[in-house]
Order: C-alpha cells, then sequence, then structure tokens
C-alpha cells in the first residue's frame, strides 16, 4: 500500500509516504522483524504536534521497547487504532495496514532530507 | 562485529539450529538462537504441544567420592536426595546466606552426583566447590563439553520422547535415568523451565544433531532463548543473575522452601537463622498488570507514592499479559496495587502469587 521503494526514511528505521500535504508514517520492514513479535503499541494522539526526529510513540515487543521518531514535523491528523488493538499487524504488513499515524507536513524541505529506500538499504549493511 | 562474533563459543547443535532458521545472539559468551519462527509461535507450541531447545551451553558436573551426599548437604541449602535418579533443586549460598548459583543435584548411582549449574556461574561454582571440599574430598569433573543437551517441552513431550526410551512415562518428575541410545549413554532428565512436562536429554555431542532431527521430523517446534524467558517467568522460575544473585538470600528470594535449617550445619545456615529471627525485609515479589504495556527488568516498583524497589525480570506473556517480578520492600499482599515505571510511563499492576498454573 505504502511501497517501501517509494518512502522515504529515518535511520532509526521509520518511513514516511508522502501523500499531498500529509506523510502517513511506520516501521520499516526491517525494523518490525529485528524487534520481532510486537505486542504493544503507544501512539501520539490527534492534534499532537510532533517535531521530526523526536520521539512519537513506543513500539513494544516481547523482547524490547523501542522507541518511534517522527520522519517530519507537523500536527498529527490520524492514528491507525488497528494496530492498537492488533500489533502483530506491523510485523504482517509493515508498508501496509501495519502503518502507525499521518502527519500534516509543516516544512516540505524535511522530506527532502529524509533517507530514499536505497539510502537506507545502505545504511543496513 | 565478525571478529567479535567467531569468538564465542558454539554448541554441538549450533548447525542444526542455524539450519533451523534460528536468530543467532551472544549470550553470556555461547552463540545461541533467540528466536526461529517467533517468540508467540515457540510459545503457542511449548503450551499446547511440544517445543524444543538447545540448552548445551548448562554446566554440568559429575562429584564422586563417599561423602559427596555430606558435600552437597553443607555447601547447599536444601536437603539432597540420595534416592538413585532423584534430583534436588537447591541454592549454594555464601556466608551472608547470598545465593552463589541454584543447582539441580541428581543422584547419579552410590557416591555418584550429577550437579546441572548454570552456564555462565560453572567457573565460579568450580571455584567454590574446589574451596570448600578440603574435608570431604570429592572429585569433581566438568563434563559440559562431554554432552549436548537439548530440551524437549510441552504436553506432548513425554508421548514424542517415547520415541528415543519407551519406558519414559515411568520417569518421575525430577529424576534422572541412564539410557543407549546410538550406542551411546545419554542422561534423560525429566525436568524443565517451562512449567511443562518434558525432558531434558543429554547426548553426546556427534549424535546431538541427530537426535534434535529426530524431534524436528515429530513436528516438535524449535524454540530459542526469547519464549524460554517468558515460558519460565510465566512458570515462576527464577533467572540465576537477575532473580537470584549474591545480593539476596534465599528467603528474599522467595525460596523458604529450599532452606532447611534442620540440616545440621551448610554454608550460610547462621545468617539465614538470623535473618529468619530478625525478619525478612525485602521480597521477590510477582506482579501483573491491570492495563497495557510491558513491565521489564530495571523497571522501578512504587507503592502509595513511594518507591519500594524495582523489577529483576518482566515480559509480555500470551496469556497474562504483562507480567514481572522484583526485589521490593516486603510489606505488600496479593492483590496489592503497586505502579510499575517504565520510560517514565506509570503502569497498574498488582501483586500476585503465581501466573502460570504449572502442568508438573
Amino acid at each position: 500500500m505504502y511501497n517501501q521503494e517509494k518512502c522515504k526514511f529515518l535511520k532509526s528505521h521509520e518511513w514516511a509516504f508522502v501523500d499531498g500535504s500529509e506523510a502517513v508514517t511506520g516501521i520499516s520492514d526491517h525494523a518490525q522483524h529485528e524487534i520481532g513479535d510486537i505486542v504493544f503499541v503507544e501512539l501520539p494522539k490527534v492534534g499532537t504536534k510532533l517535531e521530526a526526529g523526536k520521539r512519537a510513540g513506543v513500539i513494544e515487543s516481547v523482547k524490547s521497547a523501542s522507541d518511534i521518531y517522527a520522519p517530519v514535523s507537523g500536527e498529527v491528523t490520524a492514528v491507525n487504532t488497528a494496530v492498537s488493538a492488533d500489533p502483530g499487524a506491523i510485523n504482517k504488513d509493515p508498508h501496509g495496514a501495519g502503518w502507525l499515524y499521518k502527519i500534516k507536513i509543516a516544512d516540505k524541505k524535511e522530506i527532502d532530507a529524509l533517507l530514499t529506500f536505497e539510502q537506507y538499504k545502505d545504511t543496513l549493511k | 562485529m565478525t571478529n567479535s562474533v567467531s569468538k564465542l563459543l558454539r554448541t554441538p547443535l549450533y548447525e542444526s539450529c542455524v539450519a533451523a532458521g534460528g536468530k543467532m545472539v551472544d549470550f553470556h559468551g555461547w552463540e545461541l538462537p533467540v528466536q526461529f519462527e517467533g517468540i508467540l509461535a515457540e510459545h503457542k507450541a511449548v503450551r499446547e504441544s511440544a517445543g524444543m531447545f538447545d540448552v548445551s551451553h548448562m554446566g554440568r558436573l559429575i562429584m564422586t567420592g563417599s561423602k559427596v551426599h555430606a558435600f552437597l548437604e553443607y555447601t547447599t541449602s536444601n536437603k539432597i536426595s540420595d534416592a538413585p535418579g532423584r534430583g534436588t533443586y537447591s541454592h549454594i549460598l555464601n556466608e551472608n546466606g547470598g545465593v552463589v548459583d541454584d543447582i539441580i543435584a541428581f543422584c547419579a548411582g552410590k557416591d555418584k552426583y550429577l550437579v546441572v549449574v548454570n552456564s555462565a556461574t560453572t567457573d565460579k561454582d568450580l571455584d567454590w566447590f574446589a574451596a570448600h571440599n578440603k574435608n570431604f574430598d570429592v572429585k569433581i569433573e566438568d563434563i559440559s563439553s562431554h554432552f549436548a543437551m537439548l530440551a524437549v517441552q510441552g504436553p506432548d513431550a513425554i508421548q514424542i520422547a517415547q520415541g528415543i526410551d519407551k519406558h519414559l512415562a515411568d520417569l518421575p518428575r525430577f529424576c534422572i535415568k541412564e539410557i543407549v541410545y546410538f550406542g551411546q549413554l545419554c542422561y534423560i532428565c525429566r525436568t524443565g523451565y517451562t512449567g511443562e512436562d518434558g525432558v531434558e536429554i543429554m547426548v553426546s555431542p556427534p549424535y546431538a544433531a541427530q537426535m534434535w532431527q529426530f524431534f524436528l521430523d515429530k513436528g516438535v517446534k524449535p524454540c530459542g532463548l526469547g519464549v524460554r524467558d517468558v515460558l519460565r517467568v510465566e512458570a515462576g522460575y527464577l533467572l540465576y543473575g537477575s532473580d537470584v544473585t549474591e545480593k539476596y538470600t534465599s528467603y528474599e528470594a522467595d525460596c523458604g522452601w529450599v532452606v532447611k535449617l534442620d540440616k545440621k550445619d551448610f554454608i550460610g545456615k547462621a545468617a539465614l537463622v538470623k535473618q529468619k529471627a530478625e525478619g525478612v525485609k525485602i521480597k521477590l515479589t510477582s506482579f501483573k498488570l491491570k492495563g497495557q504495556g510491558v513491565p521489564r527488568e530495571g523497571n522501578e516498583v512504587k507503592y502509595e507514592g513511594r518507591e519500594i524497589g524495582f523489577l529483576t525480570s518482566g515480559t509480555y506473556s500470551p496469556l497474562f499479559k504483562g507480567i514481572g517480578k522484583g526485589y521490593v520492600v516486603n510489606v505488600l499482599k496479593e492483590g496489592d496495587e503497586v505502579e510499575i515505571i517504565s520510560g517514565g510511563r506509570s503502569m497498574r499492576a498488582e501483586v500476585v502469587k503465581s501466573f502460570y498454573k504449572n502442568r508438573v
């Protein structure tokens, strides 16, 4: 749904899919694989103003807790409540049903600063 | 990275684990699988059918000598059974009553014991035993590398393992027997760390992979360290180095049943007699979250707004959700509500006696 080739990434494994003035966010397939079975997510509330690179929530697997960071600055416009009820959806489909929240992009230039999929893949080597 | 990984120790089942898709990690210097298919799938297998674990890293000592029983009675806190085949869980204590290690001592015949110790503490235990052996003259041999060890656990484990030993169902819980398989001496212990019935089989290293394959062919699911931790927390088993350490006594670890003060003498007895008389001030206590979240080792525990201790184990349980245990001031009773603080977030939890109703 949010093809990874078309997403931009943070080194810390979050992705952003730009859709007009909004960005849909999630975590990468590599990240979900590394942290294993996800059992709990804490997402920002609609209306929260996030800052690029700052903590936006927590994803917990059986093994560990990982902070998630906002890829860009802006206001949260929607939250995927389905993953709160079924966090395993993030493991199954991190670029689709496992999306996390949508954000209204405050500054388009921040998108350019993110990694392309190719660049992100290089960071995993 | 490559250099440090190559220095890790590998068990005789390393290749089998990798071939089964094991995600290998550094576990106290051993390269062991943290998971295969995934912790939740592996958990389901052990609770509903059968799963297997490579536990070849565990320390195993053979002790022999006419005074070996007296030696184990003196160096550990529990009454050690001298009935051939019978195993006893016990604590090695220091003079302060602190737990040097938790062990299982199996009586393996006349004047002979097989003592299973923790992997990371094997060298420390060997030194400790040697230092207190003067009046006992026990011969202590570290046979850890002579045998691989495979734990097969779950409601179907015994039935499946009868393919290795058809009389296995007659072996009582916590007992050991010797069998010959592949023409080799193997030990089978009806023990485990999951709360399910099952066995831990010691097999000569060159035959370990065949043993693994036997169980794989029977549908037993390979399981990693990740699920092993979830299962043992659910089952109420302690992890040495986290839940039990030299800093805390057996009483503080809520293991009073392992301490037999009516024994003539054992190392640490005086300290425990004193502590029992004065009262146990802190105690390892179990908690279950009332809401969402996952408690973790190191999280603070608060009661009535006051910090009373911290967690030594915490995990997500597919059966009970967020659970953990930790050392807290000994003022709580079952049902009391506490707060567990994780990453600045407060989670409500209640004191419970136990989690999983063990099937053994």
